[in-house]
């Protein structure tokens, strides 16, 4: 049999998470094929072919798959699922609200936010906000997995060309209508996969300060910004920034938090880091615990001066 | 219309997580429990929809051992109106909860179902899309503001890119996330009041439902610890510090 994995797909274009999730559906031992989805998924899919490790690529294209809602996508691998043995997604919000309900719909238990793949049957994945790590043995004649991207190295992008091989939807009656679509636009690197992350949190104080002052470090360092809940709740950044438990996980080369305490749900999205450096004004922060590199002392004042010596 | 709302009983993620040194598990004994905060979310919104006159009831249940009840009592005192608490001592697998509360939703006929977008212990985000798909219903995930007009509910979803406002007919089931309220604190007559409040126990096994487990935890073992680093006194030396690391990959 083979894997299928569901493509990330950001206004029209492959997602940074799919070469990761293909490498770790490589460890399944299996064929791979990507499912790219859509109302114009050409450029995706033309992508998609490049990937070291993909057999082929399924293209689905119709309003109804744009918007990447549950019902249709979930509906859409249910009919595919003759011919797969596996269903893989990264744990993102599209794989998270889509693969549970594929897992219902053909009876099968997930298994979610898989970091490690021992063999075809064997899996690592944490829980409690990453105080443990579960071994998990399934089963189940089909494996629904949801992938932790940030986890596993991408496959590279090679010249070997896949075949695209396009697939008829049905769309449903009644499904759930996309509205509205705010995207935060930035032509930041992408959280999930930069090499650098520059995160801020609650000691920015304003949306002014969080701006101002990270936007001209993440440039010199070439970094994605993200934030602690507490700058989300408070306004500072938007949801999608949000790094820990219930926001994104990442593990970049070099990961900067500062003005954040370390929270075990912050700690959780970032602990995977190479390096974590911490900047923070009280020097009893949980995050120096756990930072390579620590410096004591207010980020207004600190935040200019690193950027400056950047800049020399 | 009703609504029901589903809570798991969680430790308090105040309390520091100890993973037993045999590999069994985590350890439970003495910790403090509490409702899964997201559920805490979905009560809330539960009740500030009665409260606008837009739910008549809600109805709040859980799945887990006998203790689970002091949970119910506190969302009872939150202002939920009645309790069910499906009782196992097993532990159920997010299929097999999603599948007890499929035959709660078909005894009680909600008009929707608001549940946590996950629990802080398994961390899973599962339960909620597969109830949705069991009873075949529409749903919306991670949602920071919601809406009930004419039988649809219009909600705002925290996506990855940002936000996502979604139309889907009633019923449904709608997971919350964290900035869609603050829940309230139960006042002490509201406490005492709860204690009258109906509360109803069943057997899990009495639904007819399959609830056999389908994955083994091997082993659960703590994460490698990061360590204490080295602590720098000047942005200068930390720029450093950032030049040396950027040049090394």
């Amino acid at each position: 049999m083979a894997s299928l994995v569901l493509a990330e797909v950001q206004s029209g274009d492959l997602g940074p998470s799919v070469a990761r999730v293909v490498s770790a559906a490589a460890h399944l031992g299996a064929p791979v094929d990507v499912l790219v989805t859509g109302s114009q998924a050409a450029k995706a899919a033309a992508a998609a072919t490049l990937l070291t490790g993909v057999r082929k690529v399924l293209v689905a294209e119709h309003p109804q798959l744009s918007g990447s809602v549950s019902e249709p996508l979930a509906a859409l691998l249910q009919q595919l699922s003759g011919d797969y043995d596996a269903f893989l997604a990264p744990a993102n919000a599209v794989g998270k609200s889509v693969m549970p309900r594929l897992a219902a719909l053909l009876d099968v238990s997930q298994i979610s936010e898989v970091t490690t793949i021992i063999d075809r049957n064997t899996f690592e994945h944490p829980v409690y906000a990453g105080a443990a790590i579960e071994t998990v043995s399934v089963s189940e004649p089909r494996l629904i997995l949801t992938i932790r991207a940030s986890a596993f190295a991408p496959a590279e992008v090679g010249n070997a060309s896949a075949p695209i091989v396009p697939v008829a939807f049905t769309p449903l009656a009644d499904a759930p209508r996309v509205l509205a679509e705010t995207v935060t636009a930035s032509d930041r690197p992408d959280l999930g996969t930069a090499r650098v992350v520059v995160s801020g949190g609650r000691a920015f104080a304003s949306r002014d300060a969080f701006d101002s002052l990270l936007a001209p470090l993440a440039e010199r360092l070439g970094a994605a910004i993200g934030a602690s809940r507490a700058a989300v709740d408070s306004g500072y950044a938007p949801n999608d920034l949000q790094v820990g438990q219930t926001g994104k996980v990442v593990a970049p080369d070099i990961y900067l938090a500062i003005g954040i305490s370390g929270a075990v749900q912050h700690v959780a999205g970032m602990k995977g880091a190479r390096i974590i450096i911490a900047i923070n004004k009280d020097a009893s922060a949980p995050i120096f615990e756990i930072a390579d590199y620590g410096l004591v002392g207010d980020l207004f004042d600190i935040v200019p001066q690193l950027t400056e010596a950047l800049t020399r | 219309m009703k609504v029901l709302v589903t809570a798991k009983r969680v430790i308090d993620p105040v309390m520091r997580i100890q993973v037993r040194s045999d590999g069994s598990g985590i350890e439970t004994t003495g910790a403090r429990m509490i409702i899964n905060p997201f559920d805490q979310i979905a009560l809330e919104e539960a009740l500030r929809l009665k409260e606008k006159g837009q739910a008549s009831e809600v109805v709040l249940v859980t799945i887990g051992p006998s203790v689970s009840q002091d949970i119910l009592r506190t969302g009872l005192a939150m202002g939920a109106d009645r309790a069910i608490l499906i009782e196992s001592n097993d532990r159920l697998e997010q299929l097999a909860v999603a599948k007890l509360l499929r035959a709660v939703a078909e005894q009680e006929q909600p008009g929707l179902v608001l549940m946590g977008k996950q629990s802080i212990d398994s961390d899973a985000s599962q339960t909620g899309s597969m109830l949705a798909a069991l009873l075949n219903w529409p749903q919306a995930t991670f949602i920071s503001e919601l809406t009930l007009a004419s039988g649809r509910a219009v909600a705002v979803r925290e996506v990855d890119a940002g936000l996502q406002t979604l139309d889907l007919p009633l019923p449904a089931v709608i997971t919350t996330d964290l900035r869609l309220n603050e829940p309230r604190f139960a006042s002490l007559p509201n406490i005492m009041k709860a204690r009258s409040k109906p509360l109803a126990v069943v057997p899990a096994d009495s639904f007819g439902v399959e609830l056999s487990s389908r994955l083994k935890v091997l082993s659960t073992r703590e994460p490698p610890r990061r360590q204490r680093g080295t602590m720098l006194e000047t942005a200068g030396e930390l720029a450093g510090v950032l030049k040396t690391q950027l040049n090394r990959g």
